[in-house]
């Protein structure tokens, strides 16, 4: 590490001197790190060990046992048929549940990126003037409440709802359309319009890191628009696409005030099911077991995910 | 400007009405003199509002919001400084694990993180739940918003200006108060901003978390379920996108303000 010719106890002041210095980032690092550990590393940990264990009535039995995974995955002979699936499970709901969320949060996701990205190539290249304003536009609604936002899409698409009306006041419709709300479409669409902002940023920021002269080039040696936008633009914006389809896929799956303020019976997902098993059905080492469960199938599903596109690749690539 | 007016431009249009169309909605329909959310309007009418001075509970929930939110901005704000610091003048070995540990909360789908804080609260330590619990969870998932506002900031000015300050003979105390801190207020405003609007506004923790007492979200989804309600709901809805829209605008200005950055990502 240092120079041969330096003499060992400068050398020895100067490691000295290094330690002191992380001992003082750690300091400064510890208050925040520890509110961290005590309130999320801590309290996962807590629900991983109330999982393990069961609950009879009132009473919390604290012996260890995988009864409440079990009960997730036990078989029986009579298949729950949903939607022409057969689920062999004998407590079918949380598995049913997890595929209908998972299903509807990537159909968010994909609808996200889908209106984001040309969003986001405008901010990037075809904005010049007041650039942040622009910013600024597109990021109030992600900041500002997240149950708003959702209740509006009630308004929009309820039984007497602003759709509704408005075509039976042009003489479009007699009836009010019953389809809008209350169904999984309508929990996909309301959680399309809360992610989109947030979904924007990550794909301007690696739009604008794109080297302009790599465009000239192109052009310059002969792509037409598309095949530039194909060949340059759209392989070095990935890992920004990347990051904002895992920034609404993950929290979407979970989500809680979606699926019950405009889902109805017919959308409701896992989150409304971990919420009833803790505060409805007083059986919180099932909803932990199932809160956990999701997490893990996330957690894969985002890895299996990120291995086979290669991400590791796509970011090293050179910007 | 037609010149300029392309497909993308178009697009860009057409996203920010449907962006903002369903907002917006609420405050006309609050301003509308009718009983439900229905076109045609029917006229124009302040009675929403005014009624809302009378509503007891709701003003109860609106204090208990307030104070959750000023406490949570300040001491989510005063852990991230030190912490953004930290990360971005230290090099610290382990400093990137550090940093998304950190991140994680903005990840972790907000009903985990709920029934996890639940479960140690309840469960685990027998803790009444109350008004600080709610602000216990809040502050969590302030935390990677605040440092990533301060990190940005203080990663956009020149690290050997606090070299020379040391140089000079500042002591890192004087250098810090001297010299990065009021670099950094605007970052600092902004966190404070930040750490207010998402509390303020926060659901699913507060109504996991809550003992008896309600937040503005909380007592606001209990409205919902009552048709006969929506009036008052579109009203209070409307003053709280307004009020919220004001914050960010500010919180967004004040992190912009005498700080060019070359850096894509520092917007």
């Amino acid at each position: 590490m240092t120079a041969v010719s330096e003499p060992v106890a400068a050398s020895r002041t100067r490691d000295a001197e290094r330690v002191r210095r992380w001992l003082r980032g750690y300091g400064l690092l510890s208050p925040a790190l520890a509110v961290m550990i005590a309130m999320l590393a801590l309290p996962v940990a807590a629900l991983v060990l109330l999982s393990f264990w069961t609950q009879h009535g009132f009473e919390l039995d604290r012996s260890p046992t995988i009864e409440n995974y079990a009960q997730l995955v036990r078989l029986k002979d009579e298949p729950t048929v949903w939607f022409g699936i057969p689920f062999y499970f004998a407590y079918p709901v949380p598995a049913i549940l997890m595929i209908k969320s998972l299903v509807m949060s990537l159909s968010a996701t994909v609808a996200v990126i889908a209106l984001a990205y040309p969003m986001a190539y405008f901010l990037a290249f075809r904005v010049t003037r007041n650039k942040a304003m622009w910013i600024i536009l597109i990021t109030i609604p992600f900041w500002t409440s997240y149950l708003l936002r959702v209740f509006a899409w009630k308004i929009v698409l309820g039984f007497n709802g602003a759709i509704n009306s408005g075509l039976k006041a042009l003489g479009i419709i007699d009836q009010p359309l019953e389809f809008l709300l209350y169904n999984p479409g309508a929990v996909v669409i309301t959680l399309a319009h809360s992610w989109v902002a947030f979904a924007i940023l990550p794909i301007y920021v690696s739009l604008e890191k794109i080297d302009r002269s790599l465009l000239e080039a192109a052009s310059d040696l002969g792509d037409s628009k598309l095949k530039r936008f194909l060949r340059i633009t759209l392989p070095l914006s990935a890992p920004g696409t990347v990051a904002a389809a895992l920034l609404v896929f993950i929290p979407t799956v979970g989500d809680y005030v979606t699926p019950t303020l405009v889902g109805g019976p017919g959308g409701t997902m896992i989150g409304n099911l971990v919420q009833e098993l803790f505060l409805k059905q007083n059986n919180a080492p099932l909803g932990a077991a199932v809160a956990i469960t999701m997490m893990l199938i996330i957690a894969v599903i985002v890895a299996i995910f990120l291995w086979a596109i290669g991400y590791r690749r796509i970011r090293s690539r050179r910007m | 400007m037609l010149r300029r007016l392309d497909a993308v431009w178009i697009y860009a249009i057409l996203f920010v009405i449907f962006l903002y169309g369903p907002v917006l909605l609420m405050p006309v329909f609050a301003l509308n003199d009718g009983t439900f959310a229905t076109f045609p309007l029917k006229g124009f009418t302040l009675k929403n509002f005014s009624s809302m001075a009378a509503n007891t509970s709701m003003i109860l929930a609106l204090q208990n919001s307030l104070k959750i939110a000023i406490s949570v901005a300040i001491l989510a704000t005063a852990l991230a400084i030190p912490a953004s610091l930290a990360l971005t003048r230290f090099r610290l070995p382990g400093g990137g694990p550090i940093q998304s540990f950190m991140m994680l909360p903005l990840v972790i789908p907000s009903i985990v993180i709920a029934v996890a804080l639940l479960v140690i609260i309840l469960k685990i330590f027998g803790i009444q739940l109350s008004l600080w619990t709610v602000a216990a969870g809040h502050v969590l998932i302030c935390l990677p918003f605040c440092m990533s506002v301060l990190m940005a900031r203080l990663e956009g000015f020149d690290p050997s200006l606090e070299e020379a300050s040391r140089d000079l003979g500042c002591t890192a105390w004087q250098t810090f108060w001297r010299l990065t801190f009021p670099l950094a207020v605007p970052g600092v405003i902004s966190s404070l901003l930040m750490g207010f609007i998402i509390s303020f506004d926060e659901f699913v923790i507060a109504f996991f978390l809550t003992g008896t007492e309600n937040t503005l979200p909380v007592y606001l989804f209990s409205q919902l379920r009552f048709p006969n309600k929506l009036p008052g709901v579109l009203a209070l809805g409307s003053l709280i996108l307004v009020g919220s829209a004001v914050l960010v605008i500010a919180a967004e200005v004040i992190r912009k303000r005498g700080a060019p950055s070359n850096n894509p990502g520092d917007y």
